[in-house]
């Protein structure tokens, strides 16, 4: 599967990974905590750096952590990866798209389709 | 001799870690789906409150640096692994266990105090998302440890085996993987939940 790296080596490429994702957590815990960022993004800029935020650590654990860029040919592991990430984009991009989707044709926005399904429940 | 000629025992090796890798990317499908059930359902509070108000963050970045220090000692021990060495090995799943325990205690803390005040998963439908998905997530851990409790007693009881070994590279996979999943509920439960996204 892997070649065989010296274990020093293999020890600064965990420390790499571990510190990197530590710095892009408190990044991201630092954008949502401080309100200096509230007035200077809107909150789907912030919500879109976040996300950018969490894939990155994703791709730095899963090439560290989980040795990904190191599989020989066939790569197996990569293509079923790649696999269920589209699966994957499938089911929530579609679940996304047909419940907002379905609550725009009732002719309302989501925040307004649920005061209304508040008000039917007496809320 | 090529990598190509592999000998029985590597080729059954290599067959549980891909078959393990194919089980992990399941596991993805379920937590997407769960997490796409999440954020249809996170605005509907039934009248009552909001991630903004439920969220402890300080506590909740506390437990993604435990677990995010327990993937790192994993990596490490997977490293005395390679070694051979026994205590080594034992010495850094140890920190891993420890690390994972503290988490599943803050994170149980968490759910007891939402219950208490009267804001179990029964509350709202946000409230049943996030305790399926978090809770999900807490049941991996919970699975994790009992495995890692097993594979510690198993590599003190017999050392390293052909056996003992492959099972601790497959372990090593699922608590990487977990750490994988608690980003995404970090970041996509908590972090946008307190700036009410």
């Amino acid at each position: 599967m892997s070649k065989l790296q010296p274990t020093t080596a293999r020890v600064v490429t965990y420390s790499i990974g571990f510190l990197s994702s530590v710095a892009l957590t408190l990044i991201a815990y630092a954008i949502v905590v401080n309100d200096i960022f509230k007035n200077v993004w809107t909150p789907a800029t912030i919500a879109l750096i976040l996300s950018l935020l969490a894939i990155f650590q994703l791709v730095i654990q899963l090439l560290f952590f989980l040795h990904l860029g190191e599989e020989t040919k066939p790569r197996w592991k990569l293509m079923s990866f790649i696999f269920a990430f589209v699966i994957l984009g499938v089911i929530v991009i579609g679940s996304l798209w047909i419940m907002f989707d379905l609550n725009s044709r009732m002719m309302m926005t989501p925040t307004e389709m649920i005061k209304y399904m508040d008000k039917q429940a007496g809320l | 001799m090529t990598s190509t000629h592999l000998t029985a025992k590597q080729s059954t090796n290599e067959n549980t870690l891909l078959g393990f890798w194919l089980y992990l990317m399941t596991d993805c499908i379920l937590f997407g789906s769960l997490f796409a059930t999440y954020i249809v359902l996170h605005n509907n509070t039934f009248g009552g409150p909001g991630g903004d108000k439920l969220f402890d963050m300080p506590a909740i970045l506390v437990e993604t640096l435990l677990l995010l220090t327990s993937s790192f000692t994993c990596g490490l021990a997977m490293l005395a692994v390679r070694q051979r060495n026994v205590r080594h090995t034992l010495l850094w799943f140890g920190f891993t266990f420890i690390l994972g325990a503290i988490f599943l205690a803050m994170e149980l803390t968490e759910f007891r105090h939402l219950v208490l005040e009267g804001n179990s998963w029964q509350r709202s439908g946000f409230l049943s998302a996030f305790f399926t998905l978090v809770g999900t997530h807490g049941l991996h851990i919970t699975i994790g440890l009992l495995w890692l409790g097993v594979m510690g007693w198993q590599l003190w009881k017999r050392g390293f085996t052909n056996n003992t070994v492959r099972r601790l590279t497959v372990f090593s996979m699922f608590w990487h993987f977990l750490d994988i999943i608690w980003i995404f509920i970090f970041t996509f439960v908590y972090l946008m939940g307190d700036l009410q996204l």
